[in-house]
């Protein structure tokens, strides 16, 4: 073999952001279908009485959540990992014949998991906890995925170069410490098989059935400390590990405070795990469990706005970038998201306030400014700074990215207005009542109500949509477009008209 | 002392413990600069700036261990 220069191998970043766009439309096409579902009840039985069982909302809605959180977003973090990772510790894949062996593993093992959630998921195979339907042999699958994933992380940080770790580093470690330990607690699960009834005879049931060690309020406990700590593992901390890396490279700036990352690392780290008791303000968990998830919450506004803050200030004397470069744009709006959301979750966490948002699409709202306004916009903003390197091409159009980003940002802004306007509507009529204590309205008079802003959400979701199959179409083309020369790529990406 | 007092000094120690611990980490971060071998934790932004496979690492893996 001829002696070449070293190169990174980004071989496992292409097929992770091959599974970010395609779970990226899944989900995302998913959530359409629901959300005009919600507007007009019609659309569950929109390929006919036949079919209903797979198209009605309650089958299609873990397939929109899972996706996303699952599949889209995890798909980002692996296809970043497997970028950033090689570049901050300066080592690469095609050193180690293992942790590549590892990373293709990790693909294909994952693939295959995805293929069995979908189908278990559509079939109605499900353990009903929120964002941890799966039953035990896929949970069996996911565990082994994010076994290979933290081989890779900490394979690669083995033999790194580099003698400190990057703060993105850090945070996807984090990541991958979080989900772990999130994960194996929330689906702590009993086969039925194994179980039989009081009279000792065999129980029986479906091989793969199972249920959850915790019952009641333990479980709901359990379940919202997964369930919130999902939000902070999955769609907090590894997306602030993206940002943290992709705007000072994109932007060619200097983080403005690195001393303040890390504090705002550890700041989020303490906590966000104590946060999630806010879920469940009002319930039969103990009071004090949830005075301290309000707080907890409320506090947490510091190490949030902390790293937003400190990318805003990253573009310091240089935001005509913003005005210059969609890509920046991405991430500036993601940022802003990222402040935005993360005020709003504190003032939902209050009691006061959560006494009339609670069960509300105000709570659905909050979800996708985040996830659509941060995550998403985010995980575009990497992909579309990795494409011109990992395929050493242009982007194939700049003004497509443009138009995109304005598309996108109406979508977002289309879902939470409407949604915030839903939520409080719901929950002022919902207590509504007379001078003697009966309810003023009924369920169904709520409903009428809100029709309009459930369109309006359809629409929002709709034109994120149309947004995600522009950047879908923009990457396909990027990897036939003008190609481009190692000294293009220092900082900010090439891109076509 | 009832259990309630017991939470109540526990809870005003956690909270001093905390406060001490987050200043002193802030301390560490500002002064660890102005030793001898001091870091300025500001350098670490390059290994996002300057990280092609043959840029020079911040702080190479291999002098350290020459030492």
């Amino acid at each position: 073999m001829e002696n070449r220069p070293l190169e990174y191998d980004y071989t496992v970043t292409k097929m992770f952001m091959f599974t970010t766009i395609l779970l990226g439309i899944v989900g995302m096409l998913i959530g359409v279908i629901l959300a005009f579902q919600l507007a007009f009840p019609g659309v569950n039985l929109f390929l006919g009485e036949g079919l209903a069982e797979y198209t009605n909302f309650s089958r299609l809605r873990p397939l929109h959540t899972d996706a996303v959180i699952f599949g889209f977003t995890l798909s980002g973090i692996f296809a970043t990992w497997y970028y950033v990772g090689q570049r901050v510790l300066k080592v690469s894949m095609a050193e180690s014949k293992l942790l590549m062996f590892l990373g293709k593993l990790h693909f294909w093992l994952y693939l295959v998991t995805v293929a069995a959630v979908v189908v278990s998921l559509f079939a109605g195979v499900t353990t009903s906890k929120e964002y941890a339907e799966f039953e035990w042999p896929i949970d069996i699958a996911i565990v082994v995925v994010w076994v290979l994933f933290g081989l890779g992380i900490f394979g690669l940080i083995g033999i790194r170069r580099e003698k400190s770790l990057y703060i993105s580093v850090w945070y996807y470690i984090a990541t991958f410490l979080g989900i772990a330990m999130l994960y194996l607690f929330n689906n702590m699960e009993i086969p039925t098989m194994l179980a039989s009834a009081p009279d000792g005879s065999h129980v029986g049931g479906n091989w793969y059935h199972s249920i959850s060690m915790y019952a009641g309020t333990n479980d709901a406990l359990v379940q919202w400390w997964y369930g919130h700590n999902a939000v902070a593992f999955g769609f907090t901390v590894p997306i602030v590990a993206m940002i943290y890396y992709f705007l000072p490279k994109e932007s060619g700036q200097a983080i403005y405070s690195y001393k303040l990352s890390l504090l705002s690392f550890w700041g989020l780290m303490f906590l966000y795990l104590w946060a999630g008791g806010h879920h469940l303000l009002y319930s039969t968990v103990p009071d004090w469990v949830q005075t301290m998830g309000s707080i907890f919450s409320v506090i947490l506004i510091l190490p949030s706005w902390g790293s937003a803050i400190n990318m805003l200030l990253t573009m310091k004397g240089e935001w005509q970038q913003v005005a210059a470069s969609p890509l920046i744009k991405f991430m500036i709006l993601a940022s802003t998201f990222y402040m935005f959301s993360t005020l709003e979750g504190p003032i939902q966490a209050i009691k006061s306030v959560n006494a009339i948002a609670h069960f509300t699409d105000w709570i659905v709202g909050h979800v996708h400014d985040g996830v659509l306004g941060w995550v998403g916009f985010m995980i575009m903003a990497a992909l579309f700074h990795m494409a011109p390197r990992v395929f050493k091409r242009e982007i194939y159009s700049k003004s497509l990215m443009t138009t995109q980003f304005w598309i996108q940002t109406l979508g977002v802004v289309l879902y939470f207005t409407s949604m915030w306007i839903a939520g409080i509507t719901q929950g002022m009529m919902w207590r509504a009542h007379d001078e003697f204590g009966n309810l003023a309205y009924s369920f169904i008079d709520t409903v009428t109500v809100l029709h309009p802003y459930y369109t309006i959400r359809g629409v929002g979701g709709l034109l994120y949509l149309v947004g995600f199959l522009m950047f879908a179409y923009n990457i396909y083309k990027t990897m036939s477009a003008r190609p481009v020369e190692e000294s293009e790529l220092q900082s900010a990406s090439p891109m076509g008209a | 002392m009832d259990i309630a007092e017991f939470q109540a000094y526990g809870y005003f120690a956690s909270t001093l413990f905390l406060v001490v611990v987050l200043y002193a980490y802030i301390y560490h971060l500002y002064s660890k600069k102005k030793n001898a071998d001091g870091i300025d934790y500001e350098q670490y932004s390059n290994m996002a700036l300057h990280d092609d496979i043959d840029d020079t690492p911040v702080a190479s893996i291999r002098d350290d261990k020459k030492k």
